[in-house]
């Protein structure tokens, strides 16, 4: 029953990393058919915000305070250049987007081995982070929690914009069906910029809250990286409520496979899954429903 | 020039023109390390040829080619090694590097791959059943674009895991340290220069095989899969199994290339099959343009001698240009270099239609 407990706990927090790192590629990826694979990078970005903020502020705590808004601001301005500069030319080629992206991740991993050297560096966690905390017989680590947290608000706020707001009702327009939005007078450009920017921005506050867990690394997003396209990929298209489910689902998975075999097991074990999963349900676990052929 | 080439006559000379360069004059001209050097590309442009079938005519952006090429090399690795330890150790002697890990016992999978006949059906058959298998579950279910370049992608970076996770396979460090080749000292000049006739001898049968591909009733079936495959499913056609050939065919491609390139480059580990790798060789493919049959070739060459030349003056120049070339060739050149003159002809009218905006 503890092994169950500590091992569903683990994936939770193994979960919510998955889902912060790819919550903002679901909102890009299921709008604009964009596979930004520079978001890893956003994410590296957000990372060395938070390091640098630390070096300015001194204290641990509030420099996270302080991070996790710049980082978000880092974040989506990085993707409002990518869209205007890049994207914007390329919305109907979406396998060209991957490739462009990756070459902008490219030139940024470069960049920042560049500014910060090649090492890894570390961000040190705020006092009242430190430890764990005794949760149902098992110890959870306390920067663990907070990023559940963190993962839980920024879903929440997500939600809550894209229900609520003018913004996020047109954001939902043109998400469910572009040309019809348009017709109604919604500018689409103006809400793919929008987009972009919450989109990236979540990767930067993704990337201040990782510093809790993990060195950084230039190459930090990149690692996150594949594993949140595939929650992407299971949770459907543009679906939060996917994105959710599926990076849970992912992470107990994983933590599951990581105690009855190795951990390179374990993600041979998520791929065959995943792909096992896609013949059942090949649009994902939640779909739009459109009526295009495509 | 390139209504010439269409024609039977042209075909010809197109073959006889690149087998003098490869077997004539190269040989001729370079010395023994440059020829190595170039054994090892051409083995890039047999992949490329894979990935131009798959993704230029095919629309299959597959960004996991080096799980068969990985495939084919450590398949191939594998028989290199029991080879070299029973001409040390008799048969069932356990190679080197088990030796240094601990591991007294030759596993079970290892054994067959002592007889050379096994080790090439396997590099035959292996990486192509796993593609058609891969291929089938995904297609079927129409599983396509972008969504099946994130799940290549994601089985490149498994592979690559799963790789460094086996001691039996050498790990991390991979298989290397190769001596004999079929029974030939890999050490002897002679026996590299006939390793590159070999690679070189692949890469034009890869491409006649390819061109054949391509002008068939199937190529065109291809072609139409990718650029309207709704319209081909209605017209009755099956479209998953047309695009599971073609992966297949890139998939053997890629696994033949990965034998080759373990004996010439002398060393197989998973950082030279895992997602970075993996994408790296879509790059020469992209910007040689991916629709032709040459320009893979031509672009897996340029990059892999660009990468060659300069990564190791300039490591940080070359990762920048690296970036920039993707996002430049991709972004405004989308047919590659081949598709220079056609781009240029237009020019005046700024009609930019590309063939391969899949």
């Amino acid at each position: 029953m503890d092994l169950l407990v500590g091992q569903l706990l683990t994936g939770l927090s193994t979960g919510s990393i998955l889902l912060l790192a790819a919550l903002g590629l679901s909102l890009t990826f299921g709008q604009m058919g964009v596979v930004n694979m520079a978001h890893g990078e956003f994410i590296m970005a957000g990372c060395y915000t938070a390091y640098v903020v630390q070096q300015v502020v001194g204290d641990a705590g509030v420099s996270l305070l302080i991070a996790l808004p710049i980082g978000f601001l880092v974040g989506g301005a990085m993707g409002l250049v990518l869209e205007a500069l890049l994207l914007r030319r390329l919305y109907h080629r979406p396998l060209d987007t991957l490739l462009v992206t990756f070459g902008v991740g490219l030139v940024l991993q470069q960049a920042a081995r560049d500014v910060f050297g090649a090492p890894a560096v570390n961000v040190s966690v705020p006092e009242a982070l430190r430890g764990g905390v005794d949760l149902l017989g098992t110890t959870v680590p306390r920067t663990r929690l907070f990023i559940m947290a963190l993962a839980v608000l920024a879903v929440t706020a997500v939600a809550l914009v894209l229900r609520f707001t003018p913004a996020g009702r047109r954001i939902r327009a043109v998400t469910g069906n572009r040309d019809l939005a348009e017709t109604a007078g919604i500018s689409s450009r103006r809400v793919d910029a929008a987009t972009f920017f919450i989109g990236s921005g979540l990767a930067g506050v993704a990337g201040v809250a990782l510093t809790l867990i993990g060195s950084t690394s230039p190459t930090t997003g990149q690692s996150y990286l594949v594993d949140a396209f595939l929650v992407v990929v299971a949770g459907g298209l543009g679906r939060i409520k996917g994105a959710v489910v599926a990076a849970v689902a992912l992470g107990a998975l994983q933590a599951v496979f990581e105690t009855y075999s190795t951990a390179s097991l374990a993600k041979v074990g998520v791929f065959v899954v995943i792909v096992v999963f896609l013949q059942l349900r090949p649009q994902g676990l939640f779909t739009l429903r459109t009526r295009s052929l495509a | 020039m390139n209504r010439f080439l269409q024609t039977r006559a042209g075909t010809w000379t197109g073959f006889a023109a690149a087998a003098l360069v490869l077997f004539g004059l190269a040989p001729l001209l370079l010395s023994g390390f440059r020829l190595g050097l170039l054994a090892q590309f051409l083995c890039y442009a047999v992949v490329a040829v894979g990935i131009g079938l798959a993704w230029g005519r095919g629309g299959m952006l597959t960004l996991g080619q080096g799980v068969f090429f990985g495939m084919g090399a450590y398949l191939m690795a594998m028989h290199l090694k029991t080879a070299d330890a029973e001409f040390r150790g008799g048969p069932g002697a356990v190679p080197d590097f088990m030796e240094l890990a601990g591991i007294r016992e030759l596993p079970a999978y290892w054994a067959p791959f002592s007889s050379p006949a096994f080790t090439i059906a396997a590099i035959l058959v292996l990486p192509t059943a796993f593609a058609v298998l891969l291929g089938l579950a995904v297609f079927k279910r129409r599983v396509k674009g972008a969504y099946f370049a994130i799940l290549s992608q994601a089985l490149a970076g498994a592979f690559a895991i799963l790789l460094i996770g086996q001691q039996s396979l050498g790990g991390f460090n991979g298989l290397s340290r190769f001596r004999y080749f079929f029974g030939f000292t890999l050490a002897d000049p002679v026996n590299q220069r006939m390793l590159y006739f070999i690679a070189a001898g692949v890469l034009l049968s890869v491409v006649a095989v390819a061109l054949q591909l391509r002008r068939s009733r199937y190529g065109e079936l291809l072609v139409a899969v990718r650029d309207a495959e709704e319209r081909v499913r209605f017209l009755g056609y099956d479209a998953a199994n047309v695009k599971v050939v073609a992966y297949a065919v890139a998939a053997l491609f890629a696994s033949v290339a990965g034998a080759v390139f373990v004996p010439i480059v002398g060393i197989i580990s998973p950082a030279s099959i895992g997602i970075v790798p993996s994408i790296m060789f879509i790059l020469g493919v992209a910007i040689g343009g991916r629709a032709s049959l040459v320009g893979p070739v031509v672009g897996a060459l340029a990059v892999a001698w660009a990468q060659t030349a300069l990564s190791e003056q300039f490591p940080s120049a070359w990762t920048y240009a690296q970036g920039l070339l993707f996002v430049l060739v991709i972004a405004l050149l989308p047919g590659g270099i081949a598709s220079i003159a056609s781009v240029a002809r237009r020019f005046p009218t700024k009609r930019t239609q590309v063939e391969a905006a899949a």
